[in-house]
């Protein structure tokens, strides 16, 4: 999946909408290639159960490198439908493969109201670009 | 990072080659240029290049220096040999722990015994400061604050001593003998090599001038020594067990507990807390450094607590995954109870008990092919 076609959080994570086959709208999670260039060394993963339910700007997961530990946060509000299981015993596939098989959760979107402050790939590689500095 | 961190001669080089800086005690130093695991496995299995200057380097020279650094520190300084170096205290009344050094005893060209105090760049203002009246007391002794003026390089790992043997003029490092320095020509500039570091491997470390380091660096580059930042140089002291200043140091922690009991030497000598560790020495009820083996993947770190059953009964100092062993690792100060390899614990990491087994250290120990003496 290419990132130009993607949502972005301002934490780092990407977003694909999808609409499932009764209409509702379907947010697949993952985090960027930028987020995971600054994590480096990978060792730990901690994903949500599915029926968990999310606010927008809430934990659903987090991601611990040999360096830190940072939390996860979901972009949209919702229920989480499904979990990639097994992604915590292969972490190199985030690096491999961040906007495809390295997705993290599938959360059904309850309310779009957070959906506009998410970003396009453009503002999000600005966003990048200024924190490098 | 604060306002304007310093930089060591190196730092133009650090920041053109992907070297994440950050502020570490007041310096802008590289984590890593690649990955911590990389550079740490690269020290392990061939050669890892540390820059180093942000350490605190101070220079003793004068008749009195030998005999103002012996009523100072926690070793013997009296009678150590021209060459050696021994790793020491610096103690408050108390008996806390103000900062851990190496002191080396050097010579000249001319044939002129001086010291060498490294301090951690942490603490180097607060040992400047502690000295300040104790130097305006003291006769024949001039302390001088040569950090910035001198360079220090680490170069780790079992193929250290063969990518730097042929920069160093004067001296063979393979029959040098382990905690021994001298003075010699780096590539033609003045310095100091020592049989020292602080990664568990075989090595050494170069002080030189400021101006000249950065082409060394560059030459041990070009022979095949891998640039490593702080964050693996943090993995493999924690590997090797090597306690760190701020993490299993500190002024409310003192040596007995560290498990530095061969760092202090308190028969017939005076230093400050020398009576205090005389009575502490005893102390059998004091937290103990440990070490922990954990399950799981998730990473132990400072300030988690240990627990046994439902109570507290220490806290962890430092923690990683540990790349050789794979799985995490900590060094934790527990009740003496709860301090016995073999007992079962638990780290609560962010709320979960992670079991914890206390095992013997270090974690990690080199094989030793060719250590001189």
């Amino acid at each position: 999946m290419s990132p130009e076609k993607l949502l972005f959080a301002r934490t780092h994570e990407w977003v694909r909408l999808d609409v499932d086959d009764r209409g509702a709208k379907v947010a697949t999670v993952g985090i960027t290639a930028f987020a995971l260039e600054a994590l480096t060394d990978l060792v730990y993963i901690e994903l949500p159960r599915p029926g968990r339910k999310l606010k927008a700007g809430e934990p659903f997961g987090e991601i611990e490198s040999v360096k830190a530990v940072s939390d996860l946060y979901s972009p949209v509000d919702g229920e989480v439908v499904a979990v990639h299981e097994g992604l915590a015993d292969e972490l190199e596939t985030l690096t491999s493969d961040p906007y495809g098989q390295g997705w993290m959760v599938k959360i059904k979107v309850s309310d779009e109201a957070a959906l506009p402050r998410l970003m396009d790939y453009r503002e999000y590689q600005k966003q990048c670009a200024e924190e490098q500095h | 990072m604060t306002d304007n961190p310093a930089r060591t001669p190196l730092y133009e080089w650090h920041a053109a080659h992907g070297g994440r800086l950050v502020d570490f005690a007041g310096w802008a130093m590289p984590v890593q240029y690649t990955s911590i695991v990389a550079e740490h496995q690269a020290t392990r299995t061939a050669c890892g290049l540390f820059d180093i200057s942000h350490m605190g380097r101070l220079r003793f020279d004068g008749a009195g220096a030998e005999r103002f650094l012996d009523a100072l520190v926690t070793r013997r300084v009296a009678g150590q040999q021209p060459g050696r170096i021994r790793y020491a205290l610096v103690t408050n009344d108390r008996g806390g722990i103000l900062d851990d050094v190496l002191v080396y005893h050097l010579r000249d060209q001319a044939g002129q015994s001086y010291f060498v105090m490294v301090v951690n760049a942490g603490n180097r203002l607060k040992i400047l400061d502690w000295l300040a009246p104790r130097l305006a007391a003291a006769h024949d002794v001039v302390c001088q604050d040569v950090t910035r003026h001198w360079a220090m390089l680490a170069v780790q790992g079992p193929r250290a001593l063969d990518l730097a043997q042929p920069l160093v003029d004067d001296v063979e490092l393979c029959s040098m003998k382990y905690y021994s320095g001298a003075e010699t020509g780096i590539a033609g500039h003045g310095g100091v090599v020592s049989r020292t570091g602080y990664t568990g491997e075989d090595g050494c470390e170069l002080m030189l001038g400021a101006a000249a380091v950065a082409g060394i660096w560059q030459r041990l580059v070009d022979a095949g020594a891998v640039p490593a930042g702080l964050g693996c140089r943090d993995t493999l002291r924690l590997e090797a067990a090597m306690p760190l200043y701020g993490h299993e140091l500190s002024e409310d922690i003192d040596p007995f507990q560290a498990g530095l009991e061969f760092a202090v030497d308190l028969d017939g000598r005076q230093f400050p807390g020398r009576d205090a560790l005389a009575a502490l020495q005893s102390r059998a009820d004091r937290p103990r450094r440990v070490g922990l083996h954990l399950g799981g993947k998730r990473v132990p770190r400072q300030g988690f607590a240990v627990t046994a059953g439902n109570g507290e009964v220490g806290q962890v100092t430092s923690g990683t995954f540990s790349p050789t062993l794979q799985t995490p690792i900590a060094m934790a100060y527990v009740e003496p109870a709860f301090a016995g390899p073999g007992t079962e614990l638990a780290v609560d990491i962010r709320g979960q008990p992670e079991p914890a087994r206390v095992v013997p250290l270090p974690f990690y120990r080199r094989r030793q092919p060719h250590e001189g003496s």
